[in-house]
């Protein structure tokens, strides 16, 4: 088998008394669309910012593209490729939607210590901005509307726009589907099932019938520990996982 | 276009205040608008942290203040014929001593900066207070400049051949330094590093999430600030003829936020109709009665809490200065 993209060792993280991380073992291949599913407080959201480097785990080790990362900032991983997105998304709430995604840009196109051109009218900036909008199927006549007049799935589409513009290595996303209404939700399956192959990712989601219709693998977080991890078929069928968490998800 | 023709006028006003002042016997409008460009200069360089990057500098009268005594220690020496130091001799050449205050506010900015910056919040308002008092009350201290006193300097800069002690051409000269820096300025909010600073005021956790580490823009931008408030101070030095502690006190500091709070925080020109609305009524006010400050705080007040763009708001949609 090739080198994960994504290889996680016994990551342990605690706060306080609780442990959220409890030596976690995780790999993303690959090509590999690969969901981590749990029920709430299982600590994915935890897992996802030791992954991008905001939370610093207590120890263990991240490996990506080759190299270990455990110890390097947030920005420095999404420099070298390691692109996510937040559950609750965290844009540039006074810039237009273009603004966000040229920025994004701007900033995979090296250092932004230029002081004179006009950013706004390089076209070696928005002209792949506007392809990004496309590819994420923001219409074009939204490219010039404020984030914050933009609806909520707007802007989670936006934000899988700018994770998308340092050509990554690796998607993180977290819980893209939340608060979409069924429509948008269907939409945003789609635009990830392109992406799907293309780049790997990592995919938090409580949308179940997202989850399988994307992954190619599950694994399963309860308590900060991975309980099962597989084929979707297989996980769907594993008396464990439907202990913990699938019937508990049946139920509504 | 009809903003390049407005902007076209009120720079034609400017150029021609001395000789209106004159005309309508005010000769003394000069000087307060000189005072007003300059503090404009100040309050402006403010503004491009403060509005634009979000980062509340509560110590911008230092760089005011260590560009001002550049001047008057240069002066000093040029006047005793003992160099500085002993190595750096003194100097009463504008084309040396400005690019001079220059250089030291914005070396200044780059220490005190590189420091602070580490903080953030309240925690950032109050370190770079702390320097700025600091670098007060060493030059209290230093009784070799006049200490509390301050410093004279007797004759303005000489400037290839022109009188600075002329109120019209040390106004003329402010203002062109005030119209070059307002442009350049433009130029910097508009580019690539401009669009990181507005990035770094409006989510620094969505600046990481694209890559960009924000520490070292965030230096630039505090130093590039300091330069320019270092050649404010540069010019006050040589519109007031003198320098002192006072200069860098922290009300001057507060009175700068204000300036650019009350023009329209985050617009190009709007600390430029803070500095003259402040100086301005300062310049009535005080006229009228002695506790013109008691007449001053309300009106703050009321633009602060009526208008978020400051006096920038009445400009319609000029207001956010970046269209």
């Amino acid at each position: 088998m090739a080198e994960p993209v994504l290889a996680i060792r016994n990551l342990v993280k605690r706060f306080g008394g609780l442990v959220a991380t409890d030596d976690l073992t995780l790999e993303v291949q690959p090509g590999e669309l690969h969901a981590l599913i749990g029920p709430n407080g299982a600590g994915k959201t935890t897992a996802i910012g030791q992954i991008c480097g905001e939370i610093t785990p207590d120890s263990g080790s991240i490996r990506f593209d080759g190299a270990d990362i455990t110890r390097l900032s947030f920005a420095a991983r999404v420099k070298r490729g390691l692109s996510r997105t937040f559950q609750i998304v965290q844009l540039l709430d006074n810039d237009t939607a273009l603004e966000n995604v040229a920025l994004a840009v701007q900033a995979a196109q090296g250092h932004s210590f230029r002081f004179w051109a006009n950013a706004r009218l390089d076209r070696s900036i928005t002209d792949p901005a506007r392809a990004l909008l496309a590819q994420v199927g923001l219409p074009e006549e939204r490219a010039r509307v404020r984030v914050s007049d933009l609806s909520h799935g707007e802007r989670k589409q936006l934000e899988l726009a700018a994770a998308l513009a340092p050509n990554p290595k690796l998607l993180l996303l977290d819980e893209p589907m939340a608060g979409l209404g069924a429509a948008e939700s269907l939409r945003m399956t789609e635009v990830l099932r392109a992406l799907k192959g293309r780049i790997p990712m990592l995919l938090v989601e409580h949308d179940m019938d997202a989850v399988f219709a994307l992954a190619d693998r599950v694994s399963v977080l309860v308590y900060g520990r991975c309980i099962a991890s597989g084929r979707p078929d297989d996980i769907r069928a594993d008396p464990a996982v439907r202990e913990a968490y699938l019937t508990e998800e049946d139920g509504h | 276009m009809r903003e390049r023709v407005l902007l076209a006028a009120l720079l034609a006003a400017a150029v021609a205040l001395p000789w209106i002042a004159d005309a309508l016997g005010a000769p003394a409008t000069t000087g307060v608008a000189t005072r007003i460009a300059i503090y404009a200069i100040a309050a402006a360089s403010l503004n491009l942290i403060l509005g634009y990057g979000g980062l509340v500098s509560f110590g911008h009268a230092a760089y005011f203040g260590l560009g001002g005594y550049t001047v008057g220690i240069l002066w000093e020496h040029f006047r005793l014929g003992e160099p500085f130091l002993g190595i750096i001799s003194g100097t009463a050449e504008f084309l040396i001593t400005f690019p001079a205050a220059i250089l030291v506010g914005g070396v200044a900015a780059a220490a005190i900066g590189a420091l602070s910056l580490r903080t953030s919040g309240v925690q950032f308002i109050m370190i770079t207070l702390a320097f700025a008092q600091m670098v007060f009350f060493l030059f209290v201290s230093l009784a070799v400049y006049g200490g509390d006193d301050g410093l004279m300097v007797r004759r303005p800069n000489a400037l290839l051949g022109l009188n600075l002690r002329d109120p019209a051409t040390m106004y003329w000269l402010s203002l062109g330094v005030l119209v070059a820096w307002l442009w350049l300025m433009g130029r910097i909010v508009r580019s690539r590093f401009g669009r990181v600073l507005e990035g770094v005021r409006q989510s620094e956790r969505r600046m990481a999430a694209i890559g960009i580490s924000t520490y070292a823009y965030k230096l630039a931008a505090f130093t590039i600030s300091g330069m320019a408030c270092g050649a404010a101070g540069a010019l006050w030095a040589n519109y007031a003829r003198f320098v002192s502690p006072d200069m860098m006190h922290w009300t001057k500091s507060g009175e700068l936020m204000i300036m650019v709070i009350l023009g329209g925080i985050g617009t190009l020109l709007g600390p430029v109709l803070g500095a003259a609305a402040l100086v301005g009524l300062e310049y009535t006010l005080s006229g009228i009665t002695e506790h013109w400050q008691f007449i001053l705080g309300p009106i703050l007040i009321v633009i602060v809490l009526f208008a978020r763009k400051g006096l920038m708001s009445a400009f319609g949609r000029w207001g956010p200065g970046n269209g």
